[in-house]
């Protein structure tokens, strides 16, 4: 009862924030919502006892993806007017990908809502969720792992490839060189007679 | 114990009167708060008087005497420092994004404070004793960079936004080397959960002869917790990393803007999650709450007298190497961040990793 009430101000509180992350006329208040809305996310995930992921979640999206968001959104000088220009052009096709994605969604959660159902099971208090995910994949699910891991090394690599362009005229600091440096190289004592009138 | 008792009592009496559905939750809430509160009142007088201990301490390795005005022997500066934050004007700057700027400093200060529901007091002394409790404190540490990117781009001020990028750069790249150092730790401990942490390190060679202080992790973690601790250092913005702030450069970085109370609020911030680091490097490299030898006498102080005690000399550190220390330049600690914390931890990771499959493994 309790936890069915905290539910359902969460998924409200949810649901509202996502869409103001797409309604939202300033771009870091949009991104503030996604905060929201990550954050609201992973209070249900939590609920359903999932707290690994729930926290892996905050961790991974609210503490390092969207700073790097915002960091990119400020910075850039952003023409609302010239954003919303092809709002109506581009409405047929974003009505489209996102039925198909909603269909997609309701394939997959509608067949376990109307069948069983199984709610997650109460565990002992010493039932430690990190435990058994970590088990799994590494043993059951080794393989789709590291063929992720793969994929993302793969993607880094590319995005400084791709990003990296080596100025020939740029002068950089050698550090060793910096760290190597002695006193005598650069202070020179000079003795000098003082002046007497 | 006595409070096990009393709580038992309250839950039955809550029960009694609210029936069985309301009862138990309205108990929850009420306990936790004044839970909260017994743990985030003394630590608010500990920010208070670490800003003291910082001026006075400060003082005399400069050969000065520090505040010695109000009080005796200036006792009472951090009130009087309170007081006057509390009644000066909070201005608005023209142009600023209004609701943003009076939530960043909200922002700054609740991960800060709500961090400390996992963090063990004493053994079975904890607010919230969670298994993913490493994970949470990882996670809420992060979150304080929201504070302080939020304020600079609020205030509509160019010091501002610039203290913003740096602030959001450094503590990104920061976070990936605490956050290794902090799988270390989780390795040899096999265990999230903060309690457990503590309690591993009291297990070992040494701990069985009594020298309980050699089976801390410090010894066999070394690198992990000068790469922890540094890396704290860095994320609350402390010099020698207060690049975010540069007094000489930036006048006061996203804070400048901000006066009265929403300026005291980034303070106690910065603060508390200098405590927060500095109870956690205690925790998770110096054995939390225990006794560094099994002995009578050792033993004379509680267990929560010496969590204080370590967190104190750890405090004293940040202070100490804000005296000593001339401020890093930026591209020197993007480098310290990225080219040498991040190799060496993860090398360390394999390195412990290899160790503990090995007949040598000390963490059994």
């Amino acid at each position: 009862m309790f936890e069915t009430a905290v539910f359902y101000a969460f998924a409200a509180i949810l649901l509202v924030a996502g869409a103001c992350v797409v309604t939202a006329r300033n771009p870091v208040h949009a991104a503030m919502f996604l905060v929201l809305a990550f954050f609201t996310a992973s209070g249900i995930w939590l609920l359903l006892r999932a707290e690994f992921l729930a926290i892996a979640l905050l961790l991974v999206y609210v503490g390092a993806v969207m700073v790097l968001f915002l960091f990119v959104v400020m910075m850039l000088d952003i023409n609302i007017e010239r954003l919303r220009e092809g709002f109506w052009k581009n409405l047929p096709l974003a009505v489209v990908v996102g039925g198909i994605m909603m269909a997609e969604m309701a394939a997959v959660l509608a067949g376990r809502y109307f069948g069983v159902a199984p709610r997650p099971l109460a565990r002992a208090a010493d039932y430690s969720n990190t435990k058994e995910l970590g088990r799994l994949i590494y043993t059951d699910y080794a393989y789709a792992f590291e063929i992720a891991a793969a994929i993302l090394l793969v993607a880094i690599v590319a995005a400084i490839a791709l990003t990296l362009r080596g100025r020939k005229d740029s002068r950089r600091q050698d550090p060793a060189a910096q760290v190597r440096v002695r006193r005598s190289e650069r202070v020179r004592l000079v003795s000098m007679p003082a002046d007497k009138e | 114990m006595n409070v096990t008792a009393l709580l038992d009592t309250l839950l039955a009496f809550s029960e009694s009167k609210l029936g069985p559905l309301w009862g138990p939750a309205t108990y929850e809430l009420v306990t936790s708060a004044v839970f909260i509160v017994l743990i985030v009142a003394p630590l608010m007088l500990c920010v208070a008087y670490l800003t003291l201990w910082e001026r006075k301490l400060i003082g005399w390795m400069q050969i000065r005497i520090g505040p010695n005005r109000v009080g005796p022997l200036g006792l009472l500066q951090p009130i009087a420092d309170g007081v006057k934050l509390l009644f000066k004007e909070v201005i608005l700057p023209t142009n600023a994004n209004k609701a943003l700027y009076i939530l960043a400093p909200m922002l700054g200060i609740m991960p800060a404070l709500a961090a400390w529901a996992v963090v063990p007091f004493a053994p079975e002394v904890v607010l919230a004793d969670i298994n993913a409790g490493l994970l949470y404190v990882i996670a809420l540490t992060s979150f304080g960079v929201y504070g302080v990117i939020i304020a600079g781009w609020a205030s509509n001020s160019k010091y501002a936004f610039l203290g913003a990028m740096r602030s959001a750069a450094q503590m990104v790249s920061y976070e990936l080397g605490m956050g290794f150092a902090l799988v270390v730790v989780l390795m040899v401990s096999g265990s999230l959960n903060l309690s457990d942490i503590v309690n591993a390190q009291g297990r070992g060679l040494f701990a069985s002869k009594g020298l309980h202080f050699l089976s801390w992790n410090w010894l066999p973690l070394a690198p992990m917790l000068l790469v922890y601790f540094i890396s704290g250092v860095a994320e609350t913005n402390r010099a020698p990393f207060d690049v975010v702030e540069g007094e000489s450069e930036i006048v006061a970085g996203h804070m400048i803007e901000y006066s009265g109370m929403t300026f005291a609020l980034f303070f106690l911030a910065e603060y508390a999650n200098m405590i927060l680091i500095s109870t956690l490097t205690a925790v998770m490299f110096f054995g939390g709450w225990q006794a560094p030898i099994d002995s009578a006498l050792f033993n004379l102080l509680p267990p929560f007298g010496w969590l204080l005690a370590k967190v104190f000399v750890i405090v004293s550190l940040f202070l100490w190497i804000r005296a000593t220390f001339p401020r890093y330049r930026y591209d020197q600690i993007m480098r310290l961040g990225w080219k040498i914390f991040i190799p060496l931890t993860l090398v360390w990771i394999v390195f412990v990793g290899a160790w503990m499959q090995t007949p040598w493994n000390i963490w059994k």
